[in-house]
């Protein structure tokens, strides 16, 4: 049985499958606690979790004995599938980007991502300017294109960035990696990020009321008006200030913490979420009092003057303060445990394993506005499930399948199984292109090639 | 009597413009025609620059020097759909998006400022200083007749070149030029407007600044076409009633973009390609693909017949480094790249998607001719190899009504050769442009590589 599911399985990957049962699991369902039980899935969707469910006929099973299933990871910041450079580093307001338009679904980080556990990732622009381009939430659907892995529905976001890197003279361009650098810019301190994040917002409440009356006044009925030019860098900020788009700000230090909540509520919209935000646990209840979430490292410090006061308390602490906290990667290596990452809250703060385990599951998806589809294991959720080989806190876990939307993305054995067909095909085409190379040089080449496909 | 004169003016008009009146005809030739099946044995009349008669059964005119044909074909002088020949040190055009193949892309630095637009701002700070734009241009108005690659590629069996200024991100709009030598610049142009080339990677010259990345280049394109209407929305009113508004500025690089009537996107991998047509999509713009690397992906041929729209293949195929670092070892794709791409050609043509094929910076006969011979070894038969260089270049840019085919009426731009094309010994004997025989120069390189200018990004 299990091994005609496995042969389909790697018939077609990803498998849809109209009705799915995952049973005699050990179902970690993060909202609604752990039990031993079954996952009835159908088009898509967690239509039944628990002890007992009843199995509708014709359902394909999943064996899940002695196996752990949790909701799909979602880790909330995140710098892969993305083509042509992370930062648009040439500007300090860089609001006229966006991420989506450089989706690049083929990014071997995703199906490595995936087969961490991941399901839904929020791609964001990077860190070298104080405003910078619009991000949004992915599931990661390999093999579906840029509009597949696009997370339908979920409000976007924008990236800022206070501190070092936006303050930096001479940021990279076009991401790390890059080899050219572009020159300084403003601002070169902290007062001056502050600065460039207050004019853009001056700039966009003036361009937000030009809008405004112009759309008032097509409202009245009146006629060949002609509208203002729309201007791509504030059009993102207008939606900030309407509410519309999320603002994820990268963060280290308490000072700017406050200095940004400040300039937030003076302009009057919210920060959803501070990124890395080391220092959380000095201002944890002026976080909280915002009413931001904070997404920050399990246990990175030390790396940069800033992060020195970073300590692998800040998550437990923030979560007691009230605050919806995340543990995120920013890096596609980090990106492939974010489990066991999660697992440090309970040694360093003392989280109990479901506090931890929604630190990348129910939690980002809050900070991200999808936690009515993702997060957790309920009945009308998306079918975004992990399935483990032993408990996900511990380093021994390993995925052994992941679900999204009720489709298997990965599974460990067709992985493996398909290693040794993969490598063939691969020292199949070295040997193919080393035979023809010594006749490049001469008269006639792809002379190899005439006799088997000419025409 | 009247319309004698005005025939007889004509007549001396013509031949004035192309000082070549006699007819030639060229008999007992096998003629590919491409618009339609070849003549075995056949004749073709060409006089004042254009094919006067074509057929089986022509009548050779009492003037006309004769060809002996015995043993010749005739093919239509070949298009290249997308080059820089024309602009002395110019860069050649290249599809450069992102990451294409091995290693990061190489920004296509100009050879020479010999084509250098006016300079632009040293570092721009957004859309609004209009960064890496000359969308103005017209590559008709920056020929150089001297240009040596006219000679090098007309040695190749080329007539015509759509030729482009490629520098910046709106780098200005190509021309249809007839690659003849010696005549005054404007005797070359068949037409002058082909459309916008759009680069996605920044030209040298043009300062730092804003946009840098990817993402940057692909917004200033968006917000470019948002200003574009707004501009015109601005200026209409204007011109209805100036009274009481005011006045809207000038602004060059809205005007360029403006007269552009189909651009051209660079998109290599399938990532790249599904990217410019949904871009494309969105600006409501007509679209030209140009790079196509991956299109031997039946994803890609599946988008791109969705889309309707053409592609212009390099035939620069990508091939494995020539020093490779024996530690590294390329990775299934790359690998798969290098082996399938030559393949496309043929899976588009089975599709059904517009194609045409272009040098992409190849230059010698040689290399073109290798470079050919690839796809035709892939699978792409010869048929149909002899048009993607032909008839379908003059269908994309809606000239074949004037050129891509052996029709009576169209421009005498004619192929000779003994053998058959893109064979390893044949030879080209005379090359026809406007209806004046070249004979082809040798090859100077004896093979090997061609280049002159700069590779493009990510190929070798």
């Amino acid at each position: 049985m299990n091994k005609l599911l496995l042969g389909v399985l790697a018939a077609v990957a990803p498998l849809w499958a109209e009705t799915i049962v995952i049973q005699n699991a050990n179902v970690m369902t993060v909202t609604q606690g752990t039990f031993k039980g079954s996952i009835v899935i159908r088009d898509g969707k967690i239509v039944e979790a628990g002890e007992k469910v009843t199995v509708p006929e014709g359902a394909t099973r999943i064996d899940a004995a002695n196996q752990y299933v949790i909701p799909g990871i979602i880790d909330c910041h995140s710098h892969i599938a993305i083509d042509g450079g992370v930062n648009e580093g040439s500007v300090s307001v860089s609001s006229m980007v966006n991420i989506r338009d450089v989706l690049d679904p083929e990014d071997i980080a995703i199906y490595r991502a995936l087969a961490g556990g991941v399901t839904t990732a929020n791609i964001l622009h990077g860190s070298a300017n104080p405003i910078g381009g619009c991000t949004l939430p992915i599931k990661l659907r390999w093999g579906k294109d840029a509009q597949g892995l696009i997370f339908e529905g979920a409000t976007p976001g924008i990236k800022f960035a206070l501190g070092e890197n936006p303050k930096s003279a001479g940021n990279p361009q076009g991401g790390r990696g890059a080899t050219t650098t572009v020159q300084a810019r403003y601002p070169a301190t902290r007062m001056g990020v502050e600065d460039v994040i207050r004019e853009a917002f001056n700039e966009a409440k003036a361009y937000k009321a030009e809008w405004d009356e112009y759309d008032a006044k097509v409202a009245r009925g009146e006629t060949s008006l002609i509208p203002p030019r729309k201007d791509l860098r504030l059009e993102p900020l207008k939606e900030v200030l309407e509410g519309k788009r999320y603002v994820h700000a990268h963060c280290y230090r308490a000072d700017e913490i406050l200095m940004l909540l400040r300039v937030a509520d003076d302009y009057g919209f919210k920060i959803r979420t501070l990124q890395h935000v080391l220092e959380g646990y000095k201002v944890a209840d002026e976080i909280a009092a915002h009413g931001a979430g904070a997404s920050t490292f399990s246990d990175w410090w030390s790396y940069k003057v800033e992060a020195f006061d970073a300590i692998p308390y800040n998550t437990a602490m923030m979560v007691k303060k009230g605050i919806v906290v995340s543990v995120n990667s920013d890096d596609a290596e980090l990106m492939r445990h974010l489990n066991t990452e999660a697992a440090k809250a309970m040694k360093y703060g003392g989280l109990t394993e479901n506090q931890a385990l929604s630190l990348v599951t129910i939690n980002p998806a809050k900070q991200l506005g999808i936690d009515n589809r993702v997060g957790s294991i309920e009945p009308g959720k998306d079918a975004d499930l992990v399935i483990y080989d032993k408990d996900p806190m511990s380093d021994y876990a390993k995925v052994q399948k992941v679900l999204i939307d009720g489709s298997v993305y990965f599974d460990r054995d067709t992985d493996i199984s398909q290693r040794a067909a993969k490598a063939a095909e691969k020292q199949q085409l070295i040997e193919k292109e080393k035979q023809s190379q010594p006749r490049q040089g001469g008269r006639g080449a792809g002379r190899g090639g005439q006799g088997g496909q000419a025409q | 009597m009247t319309r004698k004169l005005i025939t007889g003016l004509l007549f001396v008009c013509a031949s004035a413009g192309a000082q070549s009146s006699p007819a030639v005809a060229i008999v007992n030739a096998k003629i590919v025609r491409v618009s339609g099946p070849a003549l075995a044995r056949g004749t073709v009349v060409v006089r004042n620059g254009l094919i006067e008669a074509v057929g089986e059964n022509v009548a050779v005119p009492a003037d006309a020097w004769v060809v002996a044909g015995e043993g010749l074909t005739v093919y239509p002088g070949l298009i290249d759909p997308l080059s820089t020949v024309g602009i002395e040190g110019a860069p050649n055009a290249a599809a450069t998006a992102g990451r294409g193949g091995r290693g990061a892309a190489t920004p296509a630095t100009p050879a020479a400022p010999a084509a250098a637009p006016a300079a632009a701002v040293e570092r721009a700070r957004g859309p609004e200083d209009r960064p890496s734009t000359t969308s103005w241009l017209l590559a008709a108005d920056e020929l150089q007749p001297t240009d040596r690659r006219i000679e090098t590629v007309r040695s190749a069996g080329y007539t015509t070149t759509a030729t482009f200024p490629t520098r910046g991100i709106f780098a200005g709009q190509g021309s249809l030029i007839d690659l003849s030598s010696g005549e005054k610049a404007g005797d070359m142009v068949v037409v002058t407007a082909l459309g916008q080339y759009i680069s996605l990677s920044r030209g040298g010259g043009f300062g730092g600044g804003f946009p840098s990345a990817l993402m940057g280049m692909i917004a200033y394109v968006r917000q470019i076409y948002l200003d574009a209407a707004h501009y015109q929305l601005v200026k209409d009113a204007y011109a209805k009633d100036p009274r009481g508004m005011e006045r809207p500025a000038y602004d060059r690089a809205l005007e360029g973009v403006l007269a552009s009537k189909r651009i051209l996107f660079p998109a290599n991998r399938l990532v790249e390609i599904d990217r410019m047509l949904r871009f494309a999509a969105e600006l409501k713009q007509p679209v030209v693909i140009y790079g196509g690397r991956e299109t031997y992906r039946p994803e890609a041929v599946e988008v791109l017949k969705k889309a309707g729209a053409p592609v212009l293949v390099s035939m620069r195929w990508p091939e494995a480094p020539r020093d490779p670092n024996p530690e590294d070892t390329d990775s299934l794709r790359v690998l798969e790249q290098r082996d399938k791409a030559p393949g496309a050609p043929a899976l588009l043509e089975k599709a059904g998607v517009h194609f045409a094929l272009y040098t992409d910076g190849l230059e010698q006969p040689r290399d073109i001719q290798r470079a050919v011979k690839k796809a035709i070894d892939a699978g792409l038969s010869r048929e149909d190899a002899v048009r993607a260089l032909t008839l379908s270049p003059a269908e994309i840019y809606g000239v074949a009504d004037r050129m891509g085919s052996i029709d009576k009426g169209k421009i005498a731009n004619l192929l000779v050769t003994k053998g058959e094309i893109f064979d390893d010994r044949t030879s080209i004997q005379m090359i026809f442009v406007d209806g004046r025989k070249y004979t082809p120069a040798t090859d100077s390189t004896g093979g090997g590589r061609g280049m002159t200018t700069n590779p493009p990004g990510g190929i070798q």
